[in-house]
């Protein structure tokens, strides 16, 4: 088991490496550099530039400034700066004297790491799981319980539609709806300390994983429905609550759990639409901006940041299975 | 002599019944799906007006409408911007003045390509390395499932966005507008799916009987993939591509709406005028004084991709009828 995890760890390595090359081969095969693109800005001279690239060590050859990026390279003072292993993602290409992790990790002055881009955007993911989790579990239940009722046939029409449409054409129903409509919430909500301003973005973002959650609890519950021990428990007079919760539902939601950590990796990458629909605080309206702006480093980091986090969900999901499952046992 | 009243034998008449391959089975029961055959209706729908946008439109999309523009629907008596709807704009007009609903018609065309050129290139490469990696093993194989790997590991959206920024002001950038980057971005990454599937159906066929009985009369490798092995796995492909289209429309509508898709074409005679994903782009800056630019587009990907994965569900219902009711 030990075994298991230290190489599925080890494994991303490799992941993260590659990720982190065709990331840097692209980024340096776009055409233009850090300094020439700022056309909003005061244009760098060709003296500068040149100091500006032998600071940031862009004129060395490009293995060597990916060694650099990646591990870490020593200053003109001599001094080590270490790279990508530390944790440092350099600086942003377009937002002068301000690395990327700064501007993802770093919270407004005064605040808790929470209010950070990153803090955000991971509050909005979790806020959406959640919301997926508690709605569409019991509606699964509920759906398989009463099979060919009109609620298993109404949830079954939600959770199509809710699997097939893309968030970000709901979010734009929603939008038009709620805001345009009936003005009920501000599409660009200027408080994002309200409670209210978060509901939209999240039932959004959250809507398409609560349908494939609840048709999935639906047909794995339908599964376990007909099992021996169920008929057993039952016939031995036990509550009906007890059997629905303790013998259905513990082997039922194993394969939901197995969706939920991709799902939530999948939020929190797949959020950068819905954060610039909603004008969000977060990761992803950072990433798209860079993307406008064509800030490289930016773009580069925040991408191996997703591909972390899409790895870590992963393993966090395997892990999560032995918990809830004594008779999975992963190979070592 | 009596005769012996026998019981009265019918006639024993030749029954004209022919026999109905697999195939129109499938079809049958396709047919019989209501809701698979809705979705046909809507994707044929916009496939018609994808030919005939240039005769349905009534405005060109380029067509600047000077004093006209901000205008709400028709039906619309007064807009938040204080205009009221003209008869002639159907749909309104952006904020150029242009019609949005001959702009949205010949959006459909990006859409309807993107759906279909890319899966094509997807089907073929895929089909052939999974077959050979599963036929052969072997390093191929190998190389494959370490590819894929990686693959999963890095999410497609990022690596569309990542290829795209970094080729998109580059000459292969420059052709077809845009477009040819954009479909062979897409390609490059789902042709792994499919060559998975197709490597996994072939690991088990090739154990089967028939397979074996081909190899043992002395058929060549290259005619068991193609007679042997390729008509079995057709079922799982032709399901796999159904639900592949409408995943590729949304990347398409995704990458528009971030501005990396098609380059805004100036020649009203060009074929590919205007994306579903560019149109919700300029849709987006426009969302407080004119939401309904934004509708129209949104109605027509959220249609044609909810008639795809109709359509899909009912193909995979009756290629495989095992299948039904489950995920």
């Amino acid at each position: 088991m030990a075994t298991y995890f230290l190489r599925r760890i080890l494994w991303m390595i490799p992941v993260l490496f590659t990720v982190a090359l065709i990331t840097f081969v692209m980024m340096h095969s776009a055409p233009g550099g850090p300094w020439d693109r700022d056309l909003s800005a005061r244009q760098v001279d060709p003296a500068t530039q040149k100091v500006l690239n032998t600071y940031y060590g862009l004129d060395k050859p490009l293995w060597r400034q990916f060694v650099a990026y990646v591990v870490g390279d020593f200053t003109q003072e001599g001094k080590f700066d270490c790279g990508l292993v530390c944790g440092d993602l350099g600086p942003s290409y377009r937002v002068r004297g301000r690395s990327v992790q700064d501007i993802l990790f770093e919270p407004p002055k005064g605040k808790s790491a929470i209010y950070s881009r990153f803090g955000y955007s991971m509050r909005l993911g979790f806020l959406a799981v959640s919301m997926a989790a508690i709605i569409g579990i019991p509606v699964g239940i509920a759906a398989a319980l009463k099979q060919n009722s009109w609620v298993d046939y109404l949830s079954l029409f939600i959770a199509t539609i809710g699997i097939s449409l893309p968030s970000f054409v709901m979010a734009i129903f929603l939008i038009i709806i709620f805001a345009s409509i009936l003005h009920l919430v501000s599409v660009i909500p200027k408080n994002w300390d309200e409670i209210k301003a978060w509901i939209l973005p999240a039932a959004v973002l959250g809507f398409g994983t609560m349908a494939y959650v609840a048709r999935l609890t639906r047909t794995s519950m339908l599964e376990v429905l007909r099992q021996d021990y169920v008929r057993t428990a039952r016939a031995k007079g036990l509550h009906e609550r007890v059997v629905v919760f303790r013998h259905m539902l513990r082997n039922a939601i194993i394969p939901v759990v197995t969706i939920l950590g991709p799902a939530l990796a999948a939020l929190v990458t797949g959020s950068f639409i819905i954060e610039t629909m909603f004008s969000f605080p977060g990761m992803g309206r950072a990433f798209v901006t860079a993307i406008g702006q064509r800030d490289y480093s930016m773009i580069m980091g925040t991408t191996l940041i997703y591909v972390f986090l899409v790895s870590v969900a992963n393993l966090a999901v395997d892990f999560l299975y032995v918990f809830i499952d004594p008779r999975i046992r992963l190979e070592d | 002599m009596t005769e012996i009243a026998g019981p009265q034998l019918p006639a024993i008449t030749e029954l004209n019944v022919r026999g109905r391959s697999p195939w129109q089975e499938a079809w049958g029961r396709f047919l019989r799906n209501k809701a698979s055959l809705g979705g046909l209706v809507i994707v044929i729908f916009f496939m018609l007006v994808t030919v005939f946008a240039s005769v349905i439109a009534p405005h060109s999309p380029l067509q600047l409408h000077s004093g006209k523009s901000f205008l709400p629907p028709a039906w619309v008596e007064k807009s938040t911007t204080g205009k009221t709807g003209d008869q002639q704009f159907l749909l309104g007009t952006d904020t150029l003045g242009r019609d949005a609903l001959s702009r949205v018609l010949y959006g459909s065309r990006v859409s309807m390509m993107v759906g279909f050129v890319p899966t094509v290139i997807i089907i073929l490469v895929g089909t052939l390395v999974g077959m050979v990696a599963g036929y052969y093993g072997g390093t191929w194989d190998n190389f494959l499932m370490r590819l894929t790997d990686i693959m999963y590991g890095f999410p497609d959206l990022l690596f569309f966005i990542i290829v795209l920024i970094a080729l998109r002001d580059t000459w292969i950038g420059e052709l077809m507008s845009g477009l040819f980057l954009l479909f062979f971005a897409l390609a490059i990454v789902n042709w792994v799916s499919v060559a998975r599937l197709v490597r996994g159906q072939v690991l088990s066929l090739k154990e089967k009987e028939f397979v074996e009985a081909a190899r043992s009369i002395g058929v060549k490798d290259s005619r068991i993939m193609l007679r042997h092995l390729l008509p079995n796995i057709l079922g799982p492909l032709i399901v796999l591509t159904a639900f592949q289209i409408p995943n590729l429309i949304i990347l398409e509508a995704i990458l528009g709406y971030l501005g990396l898709g098609l380059k805004p074409a100036t020649n009203p005679d060009a074929f590919f005028i205007t994306s579903w994903g560019s149109l919700l782009l300029e849709g987006q800056t426009a969302i407080n004084a004119q939401p309904f630019l934004l509708l129209a587009p949104a109605v027509c990907v959220a249609l044609v991709v909810v008639a795809f994965t109709f359509i899909g569900d009912g193909l995979r219902d009756a290629l495989d009828p095992r299948m039904r009711g489950t995920q």
